[in-house]
């Protein structure tokens, strides 16, 4: 407005006035936006634990049965070495067993496309394992495998193999199908079509697989960790937490699980932020749009 | 990488491919296309012009060797190798997660070669469809038109001794198709390209091709061969000569008598 010639400004300013007051409440709008999407977690977060700690001192609440927010997070101090050795335990399973889900899922992806015919054969017992409930598998595992980490690896990958296995095979198939005909005329090698052509395709089903199986491997781990129980020198979170239950120390069981929440969130994190840098030169779920 | 591939006269020109009494015919006995023969010398740019149902881009697809003809044969005079054929969809095509310039790499590297090797080439073919500062860009940063001209690029870059175009400018805006389409036949002059062009417009194809194959549907067959004797380079002059009118006329009646209708002459 300052750089406007007077004489012009004088007869349109009632209209850029209104053009600015429109434009200025939407900038304003998505201001305020970018502001609340980190903002409100944070202040429902901050009401939730002053809430917490009000009802327990308020009701004078034993320790034993509810600690307060300050005693969890005194054990979690206190208790910070044994904790940390714990979570790294079940971080290197829930790790490994996501890095063998992801040669799993992806070369039996890569397999049902190259062959219709063990597709047919060997999807149905892929659902299967999938649906029926590794809490009912695991004690069967735990018989039959000596070794308990790889025990522990076997469950959680069941887990967390299948949406890689899913959504792979689905990003194998969705490749232009004038793409595949351009492969033929070019008369592209089975390895030249997956590597240049089908493989690319289905790099965004992939991440989008992997990060749902980023939490199944964790949620694997834990479970099997609890079916395994707690014999062993190296133990993980869910051992952790069946030991401090079985002792009442309440306090510490909160400690262990928000570990565990706060590694599935770093998982989710690091694999969104790693679909993010794969994907943002190119992918539409990925590309920032200006308008 | 030059050419020098001079167009001669029609009718002096080597032939490159003769389809035989090509019959196609669909699961279900539907005839896609009946006894179609077909020679193409080498300079033609061919139209094949019809109605939906026609089998112009059966034919299409049968030369590319993407389905087998039910009876009768396609011979490439002297075999034919996977370096003969370019070929530009309707739609652009191209692999989202790669450059312009990778994108066009792509028929070198079906074959081997690394793209240092054949960079001076890309860059090459990249000017010559106006693109030359965006061979790093990716196809979503392009417009329609743009992402047509990598399309075409691709299919040049290895010199083929064969172009198929199936209504490749069919989804652009009018402005952006005219363009295309004088460049198209720029370039078609510079590099000396066979092209077989399959559309549904009359006026693109009298515009662009020296041979207009009409062909009409169920059974799909062609009718008519209309041959366009004006020189290349042909520009706005020749869009708005009486030449285009009077071929433009003889190709609408044979359309109209494929699709089975009397025209109407006022």
């Amino acid at each position: 407005m300052t750089l406007a010639d007077p004489q012009t400004s004088n007869g349109d300013s009632a209209q850029d006035v209104a053009f600015d007051v429109d434009e200025a409440r939407f900038a304003r709008a998505q201001r305020v936006e970018s502001i609340a999407r980190w903002a409100l977690p944070v202040i429902v977060m901050v009401l939730t634990v002053y809430a917490w700690d009000r009802v327990v001192t308020l009701n004078n609440i034993p320790h034993y049965v509810l600690p307060s927010p300050g005693r969890v997070m005194a054990t979690m101090v206190e208790d910070w070495w044994l904790l940390i050795g714990s979570a790294l335990v079940t971080l290197q399973t829930t790790l490994l067993a996501l890095l063998v889900a992801v040669i799993g899922g992806v070369g039996l992806a890569v397999l049902f496309t190259q062959s219709r015919f063990a597709e047919m054969s060997f999807y149905p017992y892929a659902v299967i394992l999938q649906v029926t409930p590794i809490v009912s598998i695991a004690p069967l595992i735990f018989i039959y495998v000596e070794n308990r980490t790889v025990g522990l690896l076997l469950c959680a990958w069941i887990v967390a193999f299948f949406p890689i296995l899913a959504n792979t095979t689905l990003g194998l198939k969705s490749a232009d199908h004038n793409l595949r005909d351009l492969m033929t005329i070019y008369r592209a090698s089975r390895w030249q079509r997956l590597r240049y052509l089908q493989l690319p395709s289905a790099l965004p089903y992939f991440l989008g697989g992997l990060r749902i199986a980023g939490g199944l491997a964790l949620i694997g781990a834990v479970v099997a960790e609890y079916v395994a129980g707690t014999g062993g020198v190296s133990s993980g979170l869910a051992s952790r937490i069946q030991e401090a239950g079985y002792r009442l120390n309440i306090p510490r069981m909160f400690a262990a699980l928000l570990l565990i929440a706060a590694m599935g969130v770093a998982i989710f994190m690091a694999l969104s932020l790693l679909s993010h840098l794969l994907l943002r030169k190119w992918h539409e779920s990925a590309v920032k749009r200006e308008n | 990488m030059t050419t020098d591939r001079t167009i001669r006269p029609l009718g002096e020109r080597p032939r490159i491919l003769q389809m035989v009494d090509v019959d196609k015919t669909f699961a279900g006995n539907v005839v896609a296309l009946r006894r179609m023969a077909l020679s193409v010398n080498e300079g033609d740019f061919i139209s094949l012009l019809g109605p939906s149902g026609c089998g112009k881009s059966t034919a299409l697809r049968l030369i590319a060797g993407l389905m087998r003809p039910t009876t009768g044969r396609i011979a490439w005079d002297g075999g034919q190798s996977a370096d003969d054929l370019g070929v530009v969809f309707q739609e652009p095509t191209l692999m989202p997660w790669a450059t312009v310039a990778q994108n066009v790499w792509l028929p070198f590297r079906l074959r081997g070669q690394t793209f240092s090797a054949v960079k001076d080439r890309i860059e090459e073919v990249l000017a010559l469809v106006g693109l030359e500062n965006f061979g790093g860009a990716y196809p979503r940063e392009l417009s329609g038109g743009m992402k047509m001209r990598v399309s075409i690029a691709r299919a040049l870059v290895t010199n083929p001794r064969l172009i198929l175009m199936d209504e490749p400018f069919a989804a652009l805006d009018e402005i952006t198709r005219q363009k295309l389409n004088n460049d198209l036949l720029e370039l078609k002059a510079q590099m000396g390209s066979t092209v077989i062009f399959v559309t549904h417009s009359v006026f693109e194809s009298v515009f662009l091709s020296d041979r207009i194959i009409v062909m009409a549907a169920r059974p799909g067959r062609v009718i008519r061969e209309i041959t366009v004797d004006a020189p290349y380079p042909r520009g706005i002059a020749f869009r708005t000569s009486p030449d285009y009118a009077a071929h433009a006329l003889a190709t609408s009646e044979a359309l109209s008598e494929a699709m089975g209708e009397k025209m109407e002459l006022h």
